[in-house]
């Protein structure tokens, strides 16, 4: 199911009649999709509260209600059916949700997938995908470290030295900043550390060929991409054990 | 010589086509025409090279042999180029309209003296809200500004032509993104050369 994507009014008035509060848990988990997909983060908020207030594990708030809240809007952004400020509010409103979980499900122990370093590139400061990338790479369990903007590669090694990571993510959405991807993985084959992480890479303008030609293991076309590729990747590399 | 140049049939982003149409007028490059693609691709890359391929078919269909792209690399990512390669034809050089109306000369010296600035041109002066608030949706949802342009410290105008009312359009849009304001004149910058160029 899903909902209409109407900005004005009349949605808004329909939704206004809903008190999350009376709705049974299956219901209430698919207005927060709809919410979410609205950019409605009050209501999110509002949503995960009563779930945690319902007895329910901040693990099961969060993947069921929030990522795939945020694995719907991500599907219509990639068909062309939601644009960037839409996917942008709908960012909003689970970051919010997930403020809310994230002290709870470290006193919870919800499990750890793996850990992961991520930043766009020297010289660019675009920064939308890659914050949707680390939201759902943390809904999906992994532990993320976000370098933000503009790093020199010097960012990128201070980090894997001081969070061994499993997993090295860079961002770039201008042609003149992507082939510095290819500097950093170049210095991490001059520092012999190149094995020891997972190199992923995404942006716009990037591709498949040139993920390879840079020598990541994996380019990614979008966030959900990414987690799939990253778990994979991950467990893969936990299976064949240290070398 | 025999006398009559070839016809060249431009194939050009909207963003840039007032700025072509002036050169063509003011060099008079009367065998050059003009034709465009929507603005808005800017928006949506992925669009750019297959609408070019077809542009280039439409024309060469129409008879011109001569063709050149006006527009640079512009986020495909390379695919503009595999797609002029394939007809042979070029393109302006550069990896979007900023750098060739700067000059690329003067976009490689820059190094990171511009990191934290938005590029404004005559034509995003002139389209401000059409071209930049709206499909941002800050129209709807002024509250996104700084998740769009936090990173951001100043905005630089590009100027193309000296023109009071659009340098006071420039500044006023920097007020509402909360930018500093500067402005640079470039003219067309490596347009003007490019076309010159395709037209000999
Ligand atoms: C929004 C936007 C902006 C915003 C950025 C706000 C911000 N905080 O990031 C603003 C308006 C400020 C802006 C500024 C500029 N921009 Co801009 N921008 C865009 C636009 C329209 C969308 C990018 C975006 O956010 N998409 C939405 C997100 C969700 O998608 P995404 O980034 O692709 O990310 C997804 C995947 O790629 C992937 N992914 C991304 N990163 C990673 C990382 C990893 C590890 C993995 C696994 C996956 C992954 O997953 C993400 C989620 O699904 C693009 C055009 C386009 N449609 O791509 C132009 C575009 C990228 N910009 C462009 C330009 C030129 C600029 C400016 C230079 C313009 C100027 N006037 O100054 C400046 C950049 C200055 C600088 N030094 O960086 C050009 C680049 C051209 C080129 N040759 O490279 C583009 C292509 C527009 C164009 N057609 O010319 N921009």
């Amino acid at each position: 199911m899903r909902p209409a994507i109407i900005w004005n009014g009349v949605q808004k008035m329909s939704d206004e009649d809903i008190v999350l509060s009376e709705l049974p848990d299956d219901e209430l988990v698919l207005q927060m999709h709809d919410d979410l997909y609205d950019g409605l983060k009050e209501e999110i908020e509002e949503g995960v509260q009563i779930l945690l207030g319902r007895g329910w594990a901040p693990y099961d708030v969060l993947t069921k209600a929030l990522v795939e809240g945020m694995r719907i809007v991500g599907e219509d952004f990639r068909d062309g059916i939601l644009f960037v400020p839409e996917v942008l509010l709908s960012a909003n409103a689970m970051k919010s949700g997930m403020a809310i979980l994230r002290p709870l499900l470290a006193e919870t122990g919800a499990p750890k997938v793996g850990k992961m370093v991520i930043g766009t590139v020297k010289g660019d400061i675009h920064d939308i995908g890659k914050n949707l990338v680390s939201m759902m790479m943390e809904g999906a369990g992994f532990e993320v470290i976000d370098l933000g903007i503009n790093n020199p590669v010097e960012k990128y090694l201070e980090a894997i030295e001081e969070h061994q990571p499993d997993i090295l993510g860079m961002s770039a959405l201008l042609t003149t900043t992507m082939p510095y991807m290819k500097v950093v993985v170049d210095t991490l084959k001059e520092k012999g550390i190149r094995d020891d992480l997972i190199v992923l890479v995404g942006g716009a303008p990037l591709n498949e060929e040139f993920g390879k030609a840079v020598g990541a293991d994996a380019y990614c076309r979008d966030a959900a991409v990414a987690v799939e590729t990253a778990k994979a990747l991950v467990s893969r590399r936990h299976n064949r054990g240290p070398a | 010589m025999d006398g009559k140049p070839e016809q060249v049939r431009i194939i050009a982003c909207g963003m840039i086509a007032r700025e072509v149409l002036d050169i063509i007028e003011r060099l008079k490059l009367g065998h050059l025409s003009l034709t465009c693609l929507p603005a808005m691709y800017h928006h949506h890359p992925e669009k750019i090279a297959p609408a070019i391929d077809k542009a280039i078919c439409k024309a060469r269909s129409e008879g011109y042999e001569r063709i050149f792209v006006g527009y640079a690399d512009c986020g495909t990512g390379g695919d503009l180029d595999k797609v002029c390669e394939r007809h042979g034809v070029e393109r302006i050089i550069g990896p979007h309209c900023f750098a060739f109306f700067m000059g690329m000369d003067a976009f490689t010296k820059l190094e990171d003296r511009d990191m934290t600035a938005f590029y404004m041109t005559d034509f995003l002066a002139r389209h401000f809200d059409t071209f930049l608030i709206e499909p941002l949706g800050l129209d709807r949802h002024p509250e996104l500004r700084d998740m769009y342009f936090g990173n951001y410290e100043k905005l630089v105008f590009l100027a193309q032509t000296e023109d009071d009312d659009l340098t006071e359009k420039a500044k006023a849009a920097a007020e509402r993104l909360g930018l500093a304001f500067e402005r640079r004149f470039t003219g067309y910058g490596d347009l003007s050369t490019a076309l010159l160029e395709t037209a000999s």
